[in-house]
């Protein structure tokens, strides 16, 4: 099953003939991902070679989607044309939209995400600023290198992408259904708790992995969230402890203002929900191992 | 980025957002001159405001009514240069006194939880809207914006009433609230607060305060760079940025090295957990070079990182994702030849650790070039007690 991403998922990429679009399509259809097709409104009709498939350009979404099937959207249309990309996605009715690009202005996510609510939520925004959707073994939707891990029953929701490929490289010997990386930035479409319910839900996930990080009020939301909903065992990691006061640290969303919002605030709200925290990286993997032990 | 107090101002005049007459000054006998020629306008009384980024001004001393130019030079005096919260005053705002008959609330901002926009807006504003929220919540309206639809007359209007605002001053508050709005969206800000939002005997209303965070990601469409402040800068941050390396210096004696914003805050904590056996080492700085590596970024971010004069040891902590280790490792190689060459020669310890896309064939490299001041750890958490061990034991630069 895995969440969100399936071994049937069909995938387009949204500027398929940049140079990231083009790199990391060619990646996705090594991992075995079906990449379908993708658009460029600019080279509609034309073809783009990656590992040496011809992947058919498209002008629109609604166009590639009618022509191939497709029912993901991977984004990386640089951050100047990544609203009118997403806009685009949510009026063709994708039912799913990973949005990799960073550094969108805020106003132009609150702009799109407010346009998927009004459409009624027809497609799932993942992103912006994340590294995409991994379901090992069946596909990769994204940046998330796919040979660092294998399939198995835990599954990752986490805003940070490195200590996301962290966590699955030193839990790849018990693997996982599927990795989420929902991204750091301040408005995002896919919350930890979507995940967290999707994972409850989803008969191949025994164990679930949350990984947050400093500024906002997710994880203690999420915790809530666990305490009532959530029976599966989660295992927490929070970062930045360290981090001063009204800093960013390289994620738009990673920044402490006021007092909520602190890791040690986190740590306690998830520790409140029975969730173990651990206090590395490797402490939170040996806490994960111990709970699969058992499963 | 926050804006100062006169920078906002500046912007609130832009908009047509009302605002008392004002000027910015440097030195005490800027502050007299503009006082004098405020006088010779027929308004001599003025206030003379610390223009730093933290609140508490008031009760630090940082703002003092003044009556005349002699008066004003003297309060610019004692304020210029003062200390408040950490920041040094480097200019103060000189505002033509007003006379005030209520003091409100407004702002706009991002609203995390709802990923949406926001308006606060209260009739009792001045004192420390966090107070009133504690004593008096119902005092304080949120109303929700959408991004779609924004502020119009009839919105502003809706935010006015629902913060209590009297008749006598909504129609105006109102218009200063449409303002703001187009203000908010235009300058892609994140937070545009005024507090407070005047009303004068004369009927009149006047933002006589503001407070704007603008969003670092809408760079490349707007001129925010104006904005820019070099005074409070540290150095070795604005070279790294120079350098567009994402660099942010703090307190310790670790310096870092990491791939990816996540990772590298992580870091930052294994290693204060590490440092609290080693009589509290803490990390000197964050330093995210992304993915990539080529030497001459990691040569780039290693000069950054030792010129810092407290960094006794240095950690690069590097999970190869996308990034292969044997390319970090290269990078590494190249660096500290990279900094010989330029004569800034590596006598620091670096302690390094390898993990993930072909850490073999990096740890490899590494152990071939067998440079003396390379330690290779094959864990974080051993990585980071090892750099910790090394910065205590290592005498204090200069001794």
């Amino acid at each position: 099953m895995a969440i969100f991403l399936t071994a049937e998922s069909r995938i387009l990429v949204q500027g398929i003939t940049g140079s990231e679009g083009r790199k990391h399509g060619a990646r996705m259809l090594a991992a075995g991902s079906k990449v379908v097709g993708g658009t460029n409104p600019r080279k509609a009709g034309q073809t783009v070679e990656l590992n040496g498939t011809e992947i058919p350009v498209f002008g629109t979404v609604a166009d590639t989607m009618a022509a191939t099937g497709a029912d993901v959207s991977v984004v990386f249309v640089p951050e100047t044309g990544t609203k009118t990309a997403v806009l685009e996605a949510i009026d063709a009715e994708i039912p799913l939209c990973i949005v990799i690009t960073e550094g969108i202005p805020v106003h132009d996510t609150a702009e799109f995400w407010a346009y998927a609510c009004e459409k009624g939520n027809k497609t799932r925004i993942v992103g912006p600023n994340c590294p995409g959707i991994a379901s090992p073994g069946k596909s990769n939707a994204g940046i998330i290198p796919a040979d660092i891990t294998s399939e198995g029953r835990i599954g990752l929701v986490s805003k940070s992408g490195t200590l996301t490929y962290q966590m699955m490289y030193e839990l790849r010997d018990i693997g996982f259904s599927t990795a989420v990386g929902i991204g750091g930035d301040p408005i995002i479409g896919t919350t930890h708790i979507d995940c967290l319910r999707a994972f409850e839900e989803d008969p191949e996930t025994s164990a679930i992995v949350m990984i947050g990080e400093i500024g906002g009020d997710a994880e203690e939301r999420a915790a809530a969230f666990i305490e009532q909903n959530v029976t599966k065992p989660v295992v927490g990691y929070v970062a930045g402890f360290t981090a001063p006061e009204g800093k960013t640290m390289g994620h738009a969303g990673a920044i402490i203002s006021g007092s909520s919002g602190t890791a040690q605030a986190k740590k306690e709200a998830l520790e409140k929900a029975a969730v173990r925290v651990g206090k590395t990286p490797s402490e939170t993997a040996a806490l994960v191992r111990d709970i699969m032990r058992t499963r | 980025m926050d804006l100062f107090e006169y920078q906002a101002k500046e912007l609130f005049a832009e908009y047509g957002v009302p605002v008392p007459k004002d000027k910015v000054a440097d030195t005490a006998e800027d502050a007299r001159e503009i006082t004098a020629a405020y006088a010779a306008e027929g308004t001599p009384q003025v206030v003379v405001k610390a223009q730093v980024k933290t609140g508490g001004r008031g009760k630090a001393g940082g703002v003092k009514l003044a009556d005349g130019p002699v008066d004003a030079y003297e309060k610019a005096q004692r304020i210029l240069g003062m200390d408040i919260k950490g920041h040094t005053v480097h200019k103060v705002l000189i505002a033509e006194a007003t006379d005030i008959k209520a003091e409100y609330y407004l702002s706009f901002l991002l609203d995390r939880a709802n990923r949406t926009f926001m308006s606060i807006c209260s009739v009792e504003g001045g004192v420390e809207i966090e107070e009133v929220a504690h004593s008096n919540p119902g005092a304080i309206a949120r109303i929700p914006v959408s991004p779609l639809t924004g502020v119009d007359h009839a919105k502003a209007l809706e935010i006015i009433k629902a913060g209590r605002i009297p008749d006598e001053a909504a129609e105006q508050a109102a218009l200063l609230a449409e303002r703001l709005w187009a203000m908010f969206t235009d300058e892609d800000a994140t937070l545009v607060e005024v507090n407070p939002m005047v009303l004068t005997p004369d009927g009149r209303v006047l933002a006589l305060d503001g407070k704007v965070t603008l969003d670092d990601n809408a760079a490349y469409r707007q001129d925010h760079g104006r904005f820019a402040d070099a005074s409070a800068t540290d150095p070795i941050e604005a070279r790294a940025k120079e350098k567009h390396l994402n660099y942010v210096k703090l307190e310790g004696e670790v310096g870092i090295i990491g791939n990816g914003a996540g990772l590298v805050m992580s870091t930052l904590d294994v290693v204060a957990y590490a440092g609290e056996q080693f009589g509290g080492i803490r990390p000197a700085n964050f330093l995210d070079i992304g993915g990539g590596a080529s030497a001459e970024v990691m040569a780039n971010g290693l000069e950054i990182v030792l010129s810092d004069p407290s960094v006794r040891s240095v950690f690069v902590n590097v999970f190869g994702g996308i990034t292969a280790c044997d390319a970090v490792a290269n990078g590494i190689v190249s660096a500290v030849a990279l900094l010989t060459e330029r004569g800034e020669e590596v006598n620091l310890p670096i302690v390094v650790r390898l993990d993930g896309n072909r850490a073999a064939e990096g740890r490899a490299i590494l152990q071939e070039a067998n440079l003396p001041v390379v330690e290779q750890v094959d864990t974080m958490d051993g990585a980071a007690r090892r750099a910790a061990e090394l910065a205590a034991a290592a005498p204090a630069k200069g001794a």
